[in-house]
């Protein structure tokens, strides 16, 4: 699909002299915006109400994003890295704000089906485009630090709903003169189909600011002062390329998907119902509960600070600790505090927010740290599109977590009645999970030399010939 | 800290204006310090029982 001059690749290859450090907050502009997605708790409620339906039937839309996330960064993986990270920008920018005008039209006039369209399926393509649309990018202006580089965009996507979460709230208190963000107000479905339509027209904006900055690393280009052969020294880290059609052959690309998998799940189910969850854990046996509605939005906003920061500084530990311990960091010690969560997360509300807040931060960590894992892996060679296949985990882990804890949630009573106790099923269920995600990390070894691209002169040290890939 | 190209030939070089990034640095920077303005805010309510 030919995509217009201005759009093109060829036209944002930087020249000499260029500074890299415009790169991220290009990449900031997108991810910024299309983090809201973490920012849905905030209306759900309101929703919920509007539209008189199940948690489960507004869990959905989110998780339609998250699916369409995956499905899209999958298939339009290839062609953003060969169209390069301004189209991928335009497109993403575009589908993202489409999907809020539509989800404004659904919720304003009664179509739940057009919030499933909008938001979850336009506004879900324009997540997966823009997710993918910067990484690989930034992979490669820093190939000194991938880490740093891939934590630095990725941050933004959790910043995203530190920003939506408040705004979210001014504005619907803005749209609605009866609603103040405290106990017992819900904002009114046209307040909220307001805020779609503002935030729509905003993104946007900002999404095309990034799309006209940024630029690609000419062919062949490196840091001033960086040796390429220092990044063989360590374990699990290659110098060759391996294509993304043959990267879904090799084990190492499924045990990471499990990986991703368990690590999304479980966090996933948390931030889903970050705001409603801090309530019912601190609620009485008359249905009151300590915590005010400000508070569990506040506690939202906590969260996604915690998930921003885990992104930028888990990714970047990783530089210097590796790959794969650190993800071992995020799913063991993350199943300990998975279990404290269950059984004394009620205890004290500081517990409560400490144990979610960590648990969080290694959430933001396991996605900031694939994109660098894949590159030591598999090679920068087409690490975008590799990417792109391995967030359909993202994708399965976003109808997996809505899924165990609405589901489990459904069957314990009725919204604003629930305690900590109706929690602790889906909760062990994701100590589960965390288990096995971390048995999938140990079992990650380097790819084997039958996948790597052929060289200049190929078989020419008696390796194998790989087969190339058709991918490009 | 400008970072120069090291290996292309035939390309006349260039030079990023320091406002721009400062400009888009801003662009980021404002929103995001917003952000974690609220985020604070909404946190002291939170350990108050606000």
């Amino acid at each position: 699909m030919a995509v217009p001059s201005f759009l093109a690749r060829e036209r944002i290859v930087a020249r000499p002299g260029f500074n890299r450090w415009l790169i991220p907050p290009a990449a900031l502009a997108v991810h910024l915006c299309i983090g809201q997605a973490y920012a849905t708790s905030v209306y759900k409620t309101a929703l919920v109400e509007d539209f008189q339906v199940s948690q489960t039937a507004i869990g959905i839309v989110f998780s339609i994003a998250i699916v369409m996330l995956g499905l899209s960064a999958a298939v339009f993986g290839t062609w953003v890295d060969r169209n390069g990270p301004r189209a991928a920008m335009f497109v993403s920018a575009v589908c993202w704000s489409t999907g809020f005008l539509v989800g404004a039209l659904g919720i304003a006039t009664q179509q739940l089906w057009l919030l499933y369209l909008g938001y979850g399926v336009i506004g879900g393509i324009g997540l997966g485009i823009g997710y993918i649309s910067p990484v690989s990018t930034l992979i490669k202006w820093f190939p000194d630090r991938p880490g740093l580089a891939t934590g630095m965009a990725i941050m933004g996507f959790g910043g995203g709903a530190l920003i939506a979460s408040p705004l979210s709230r001014q504005l619907m208190d803005l749209y609605d003169p009866d609603y103040d963000g405290t106990a017992g107000t819900v904002p009114a479905g046209n307040a909220v189909a307001l805020l779609f339509l503002t935030l729509g027209l905003v993104y946007l904006v900002f999404m095309l600011f990034g799309a006209t900055i940024i630029r690609v690393p000419a062919e062949g280009w490196k840091p001033d002062g960086w040796d390429p052969s220092s990044v063989k020294q360590k374990a699990l880290v290659t110098t060759e390329s391996v294509s993304a059609a043959n990267a879904i052959k090799t084990p190492q690309f499924w045990l990471l998907w499990v990986v991703l998998f368990c690590n999304v799940t479980a966090g996933i189910g948390i931030l889903e119902q970050a705001s409603p969850m801090i309530q019912d854990f601190f609620r009485d046996d008359e249905g009151n509960s300590s915590v005010a509605l400000a508070a569990a939005t506040g506690f939202v906003g906590v969260l996604s600070l915690f998930n921003m920061a885990g992104r930028f500084v888990w990714s970047s530990t990783s530089d210097f600790l590796g790959r794969k311990p650190n993800y071992m960091i995020y799913l063991g010690v993350g199943l300990l505090l998975y279990i404290g969560l269950a059984t004394v997360g009620s205890s004290a509300t500081w517990l409560f927010v400490l144990l979610a807040a960590v648990i969080i931060s290694f959430y933001g960590g396991g996605f900031a740290t694939v994109p660098a894992y894949l590159r030591d892996l598999f090679g920068t060679f087409q690490v975008g599109a590799i990417h792109g296949r391995l967030l359909t985990a993202w994708s399965a882990a976003g109808v997996a977590g809505p899924l165990i804890v609405n589901g489990v949630l459904d069957t314990q009573g009725e919204p604003g009645t629930l305690q900590a106790g109706n929690y602790r099923p889906a909760l062990f269920i994701m100590v589960g999970l965390l288990a096995i995600g971390f048995v999938a990390n140990l079992l990650v070894k380097p790819v084997a030399a039958k996948w790597h691209e052929p060289t200049s002169s190929p078989g020419a040290e008696g390796a194998p010939i790989p087969e190339r890939s058709a991918a490009r | 800290m400008s970072t120069p190209m090291s290996t292309q030939d035939g390309q006349r070089p260039t030079h990023t204006p320091t406002g721009l990034i400062a400009f888009a640095w801003t662009l980021v920077g404002v929103p995001l310090a917003y952000g974690l303005y609220q985020t604070v805010k909404t946190a002291f309510d939170l350990f108050t029982g606000g």
